[in-house]
């Protein structure tokens, strides 16, 4: 399925992610990691002393999206293209995957190449190439 | 206080540039991720346009002592890129790939209470327990 190409919006929308890392930053001195905010809260759990702030973070996380709905009068596009067995091997793997390999997309992928991290680097690239590399079998290779 | 409106403001804000770009999307996401089919570039803006604004702003951050609210910066403190760290991303990728959603959309997203979201994100959120304890 094709979808349009929104150079402006996906720029203006990376730009504010770009300014809620900094805000943690300038805070918190604290890198805006999803999955390390997220899997903090669970067991083990982490520091008592950042659970608050954790929990408020996914808290605006998860009611942006419905004020967004609100505020712009017209619902967010989120077509799911696998069924739910595959959505659920697929939540399983994400979530495994970036706590095992220390971050995702937020935490390596702008943060971490932010700080000329070299593991953010070398994580960034090796999970855009399996990314590519899954779609590709996915979509060529397997169906179409 | 501030700490925790500090995290709502972080969140709320990280949330609405999600939902704008388009990151929410996973048929978006899996086309930017179809190079060889209905590529769609506009992610590439995504991340683009968040470097471009937390690489300068980190660069004079960390000319200060400590930040606003906090006793010290907190950064990663490993340098090496070791077998651990190329595995997890390997597999992240996989998933992100098969499914179109990482784990800021996905949390976010389960704000929208769709079945597939929330199969998604409670599959994520049992990979990342598990993931904590090996």
């Amino acid at each position: 399925m094709e979808t349009s190409f929104t150079p402006l919006a996906s720029l203006a929308g990376g730009i504010l992610i770009g300014l809620s890392a900094v805000l943690l930053y300038a805070g918190l001195g604290r890198i805006a990691g999803i999955s390390g905010i997220v899997s903090r809260l669970l067991p083990p759990s982490g520091s008592a002393n950042e659970r608050g702030w954790e929990v408020t973070f996914v808290i605006g996380l998860i009611a942006a999206p419905v004020l967004f709905q609100l505020l712009s009068g017209g619902p967010i596009q989120q077509t799911f293209t696998a069924g739910l067995p595959l959505l659920a091997i697929a939540g399983v793997l994400v979530g495994f995957g970036s706590v095992y390999g220390n971050g995702c997309t937020s935490g390596h992928g702008v943060c971490g190449i932010s700080r000329l991290s070299v593991r953010s680097i070398a994580a960034t690239l090796t999970f855009m190439a399996t990314g590519f590399i899954t779609v590709f079998v996915l979509r060529h290779l397997v169906g179409g | 206080m501030a700490r925790l409106l500090l995290g709502l403001a972080a969140g709320l804000i990280f949330g609405f540039g999600l939902a704008l770009s388009g990151m929410d999307n996973p048929a978006k996401v899996q086309n930017f991720l179809d190079l060889a089919g209905t590529w769609d570039p506009s992610l590439a803006f995504v991340m683009g346009g968040a470097i471009a604004v937390a690489m300068p702003a980190f660069f004079f951050l960390n000319k200060l002592e400590k930040p606003l609210l906090d006793n010290s910066f907190h950064l990663p403190l490993k340098a090496a890129v070791d077998k651990r760290l190329l595995a997890g991303a390997g597999i992240f990728g996989i998933g992100w790939g098969l499914g179109g959603l990482c784990p800021g959309p996905a949390l976010s997203s389960a704000g929208l209470a769709t079945t597939s979201a929330l199969v998604f994100v409670a599959a994520m959120i049992i990979g990342m327990a598990v993931a904590r304890r090996v």
